[in-house]
C-alpha cells in the first residue's frame, strides 16, 4: 500500500538559515499522526512545504501518490485540508459562512453554492456540536470556538488528508480532549490526519503514529508507545520529563512531580529537587 | 404548478438556493429594493435642474427618444437639449461612476483584507492627477486630458504592483506600502506642475482635482458604460472567491483559490474601472470607501451580495450628491465636496457604533 503522505529527504532554508535538513517520513491511510517537537524545530515550515505554501524546497513530497510540485492549487485543495494555527479574522463572516468556505474546491455554477454544499456545511457543524454557534460572527467568537469552526470547515472540505497546526493550542482542557476525540473519529472514517502538538500526553494517548522532530530533522518515528519514552523526552527537553505508567496508561510528567510522588506524598519539593540534582551529577 | 418546479430546478442548477439559515431570501430582497431605489433616484434626478422644466415635459422627451415612434416635433429645441443632451448623460455618468467606484472599493477592501481601504489606495488618484495636470499644463503635447489621466492612473497601480512583487508573490502589506510610495511620488510631481503652471492652468488643475460632472456628454457614457458593466459582472461572479481571498493568502491556497491569480484579475479590473472613472470626472472621495461599509451593515460581509449592493448604492449615492451639486446653489458645487460632507459624519457614526464589530 502506498502511504497517503510520503515525505522524502526534504530540505528547506530561509536565506542562509537552514530550517529542514533531510526530513523523511510517511503516514498511511486512515492514520492519525502526531508531529511533536520543541519550539522552533521546523514543524510549521514542514507543514508549509507539504501544503505547497513554500515552494523552493529540495526533496519530494507525495500526497495520495501525487507529487505536490505538479499539483495545481485547485487540485491540491481536493486532497488536503488545512486548519491554521492562528487566524486573524478580517470581516464579520458568520460561522456558517466560514464553514461553507470549506466547500470552495468543489463548487461550480454562477452563484456557486448548491443545497448539497450547505447540507455538508450544516452536517460538519452538527458533527462537532457547533450548530448553536452558526449564526454568530466568526470574528467575535473566542479563540477556541474559532478553532472548532475551522475544524468544521476542514471536515466540510471532505479531503482524504487533513493537516492541523496545533489544533488544541487555544482551547481549555475539555475542548482539547474534544478536538482529539473528533480527530480520532475523523481518522476512523478513513481520513489521514497530520496534527502537530506540544503536549506529549495528547500525542501518546490519541495518535496512531508519532513523528518527533528536533533540530530541523526527524528524531524518531513510530507508534506512540515506542516513541514517547523517557529517552526521547530527555533528548528533546533535557531532563525535564519522566514517563510513568499510571493504571496502565502512559503519562509524561514533569520530573520533579514524578519524583515527589515517589518520595511518598506531596509537599516534599526539597527532597525531589535534591534527588534531581544528584541525578544530574 | 409544473412551472414552479421548473423554476426552482433552474435556480438550483445555477447553484442558487435559499435554505439553511444563510438568509439569502432576505438578501435578494434587499438587492431588489436597492435596484428599485436606483431606478427611482434616476427617475427623480432627471426632473431636477437649474432650468425648470415640468415633469410631464421631461418624461415626454425621454419617451420620445426611447420609443421607436417618438415624436420630437412637439418639444421645444431648448428643452430637448437640456434634458437629452445635458441631464440624461450626466445622470447616467454619475450612476456609472458611482457603480465603478463602489465596486472597486468593495473589491480592494476584500483583496487587502482591510475595511478602510479606498479604490485610490494603490496610487490611482495621484497618478491620474499627474496625468491630468500634464495634460492641462502641456496641452500641446497631450491629445486629451482624459487619456493622459487614464494612462498615468493605471501606470501608477502597475508600478506599485510590480514594485511589490517578490519571488512571484505580492504580499498585501508590501503592495499597500508600494502604493503609498508611488502615490507620494506622483503627488510631489503634481505639486511641481502646479508650481510651474500659469494661473489659468492652476485653476483648472485645482478644479479637476475636486472632481465633477460638468462636462458630461453622451460620448463619456458610451465610453464608460460598455467597460464598466462587463467588469462589474466579472467581479460579481468572483464574489465568492473574494470571500476566500479575504481570509488570507495561505488559507485561500488551502481552499483551492490561487491568491496570486485572482488578486491579479480582481485588482486589474478594479483598477480599470476606477481609472476610467477618475480620468473622466476627477477624484471623487468617499464613495468607494463608504458604500461597501454601508452594504456590509445591511447584508453581512459575503461579497456575492456586497458587490452588487454597493454598486447600486454607490450609483444612487453619487447621483443624489451630483443632483445636489447642480441644484443647491445657482453656481455648481464640486461633487467631491458634497460626497465628503455627507459621507464623513456617516463613517464617523459607523466607527462609534459598530466600529468594533466591523473592524474586528
Amino acid at each position: 500500500m502506498t502511504p497517503m503522505l510520503e515525505v522524502k529527504d526534504l530540505h528547506f532554508n530561509y536565506g542562509n538559515t537552514t530550517i529542514l535538513k533531510g526530513v523523511s517520513f510517511d503516514v498511511n491511510e486512515g492514520e492519525l499522526c502526531g508531529l511533536f517537537g520543541p519550539n522552533g524545530c521546523g514543524k510549521t515550515t514542514l507543514f508549509k512545504c507539504c501544503l505547497n505554501f513554500l515552494k523552493s524546497h529540495l526533496g519530494s513530497i507525495r500526497m495520495d501518490g501525487k507529487d505536490v510540485k505538479d499539483l495545481r492549487v485547485e487540485d491540491m485543495a481536493k486532497i488536503v485540508a488545512y486548519v491554521p494555527q492562528e487566524h486573524k479574522p478580517p470581516f464579520p463572516y458568520l460561522a456558517r459562512e466560514v464553514v461553507l468556505m470549506g466547500r470552495t474546491p468543489r463548487l461550480n455554477g454562477f452563484f456557486g453554492i448548491s443545497r448539497e454544499d450547505k447540507m455538508k456545511a450544516a452536517e460538519a457543524l452538527d458533527l462537532l456540536g457547533l450548530t448553536e454557534l452558526a449564526d454568530y460572527p466568526y470574528n467575535q467568537l473566542s479563540g477556541g470556538q474559532r478553532q472548532m469552526i475551522l475544524m468544521a470547515r476542514a471536515i466540510a472540505q471532505e479531503t482524504p488528508l487533513m493537516f492541523l497546526d496545533e489544533p488544541t493550542s487555544a482551547l481549555d482542557f475539555s475542548n482539547q480532549i474534544r478536538i482529539w476525540r473528533i480527530m480520532r473519529m475523523v481518522a476512523e472514517r478513513g481520513v489521514t490526519i497530520l496534527a502537530c502538538s506540544h503536549d506529549p500526553n495528547h500525542v501518546s494517548w490519541f495518535c496512531d503514529k508519532v513523528v518527533v522532530m528536533k533540530d530541523n530533522r526527524i528524531l524518531k518515528e513510530g507508534t506512540s508507545q515506542s516513541v514517547i519514552t523517557e529517552d526521547t523526552m530527555d533528548e528533546i527537553y533535557q531532563d525535564v520529563c519522566s514517563v510513568r505508567s499510571i493504571g496502565g496508561i502512559r503519562m509524561v510528567l514533569p520530573r520533579d512531580v514524578a519524583l515527589r510522588q515517589e518520595m511518598e506524598g506531596f509537599g516534599r519539593w526539597d527532597q525531589s529537587r535534591e534527588c534531581m540534582s544528584r541525578q544530574q551529577v | 404548478m409544473s412551472d414552479m418546479i421548473r423554476k426552482t430546478s433552474l435556480w438550483e442548477r445555477l447553484g442558487f438556493d435559499i435554505a439553511y439559515g444563510y438568509s439569502e431570501g432576505r438578501k435578494v430582497l434587499i438587492l431588489s429594493a436597492l435596484f428599485v431605489l436606483l431606478l427611482i433616484t434616476v427617475g427623480v434626478a432627471i426632473t431636477f435642474g437649474a432650468y425648470s422644466i415640468s415633469i410631464v415635459d421631461v418624461y415626454g422627451i425621454v419617451l420620445a427618444h426611447l420609443s421607436p415612434f417618438g415624436d420630437l416635433s412637439s418639444v421645444t429645441k431648448l428643452h430637448n437639449t437640456i434634458v437629452w443632451e445635458l441631464r440624461i448623460p450626466r445622470v447616467l455618468l454619475a450612476v456609472a461612476v458611482g457603480t465603478a467606484l463602489a465596486t472597486a472599493g468593495a473589491v480592494f477592501q476584500g483583496c487587502f483584507r482591510n475595511p478602510l481601504v479606498e479604490p485610490y489606495i494603490l496610487g490611482i488618484s495621484s497618478g491620474a492627477a499627474f496625468g491630468a495636470a500634464m495634460g492641462i499644463v502641456f496641452s500641446s503635447f497631450f491629445l486629451s486630458i482624459q487619456l493622459s489621466a487614464f494612462i498615468f492612473g493605471s501606470m501608477a497601480v502597475a508600478m506599485a504592483y510590480f514594485l511589490a512583487r517578490v519571488r512571484k508573490e505580492t504580499p498585501i502589506v508590501t503592495l499597500i506600502l508600494a502604493g503609498v510610495i508611488i502615490g507620494s511620488i506622483f503627488s510631489a510631481m503634481v505639486s511641481i506642475l502646479k508650481y510651474i503652471a500659469t494661473d489659468a492652468a492652476l485653476r483648472e488643475i485645482v478644479f479637476w482635482l475636486m472632481g465633477g460632472f460638468y462636462y458630461a456628454t453622451w460620448n463619456d457614457v458610451h465610453l464608460l458604460v460598455p467597460i464598466i458593466i462587463p467588469s462589474f459582472l466579472i467581479m460579481w461572479a468572483l464574489g465568492w472567491k473574494l470571500n476566500i481571498l479575504s481570509m488570507g493568502d495561505d488559507e485561500a491556497r488551502a481552499l483551492g483559490v490561487n491568491p496570486e491569480k485572482y488578486k491579479f484579475v480582481l485588482i486589474t479590473l478594479a483598477t480599470l474601472v476606477t481609472s476610467l472613472a477618475v480620468s473622466t470626472v476627477g477624484i471623487i472621495a468617499w464613495v468607494g470607501l463608504m458604500m461597501p461599509h454601508a452594504t456590509r451593515m445591511m447584508l453581512g460581509p459575503d461579497h456575492r451580495y456586497v458587490i452588487p449592493a454597493s454598486a447600486m448604492l454607490g450609483g444612487s449615492y453619487l447621483l443624489v450628491c451630483d443632483t445636489m451639486a447642480r441644484t443647491l446653489t445657482s453656481a455648481e458645487i464640486p461633487v467631491g465636496i458634497i460626497t465628503s460632507i455627507l459621507g464623513a459624519p456617516y463613517l464617523f457614526y459607523l466607527l462609534r457604533t459598530r466600529g468594533k464589530a466591523m473592524l474586528g
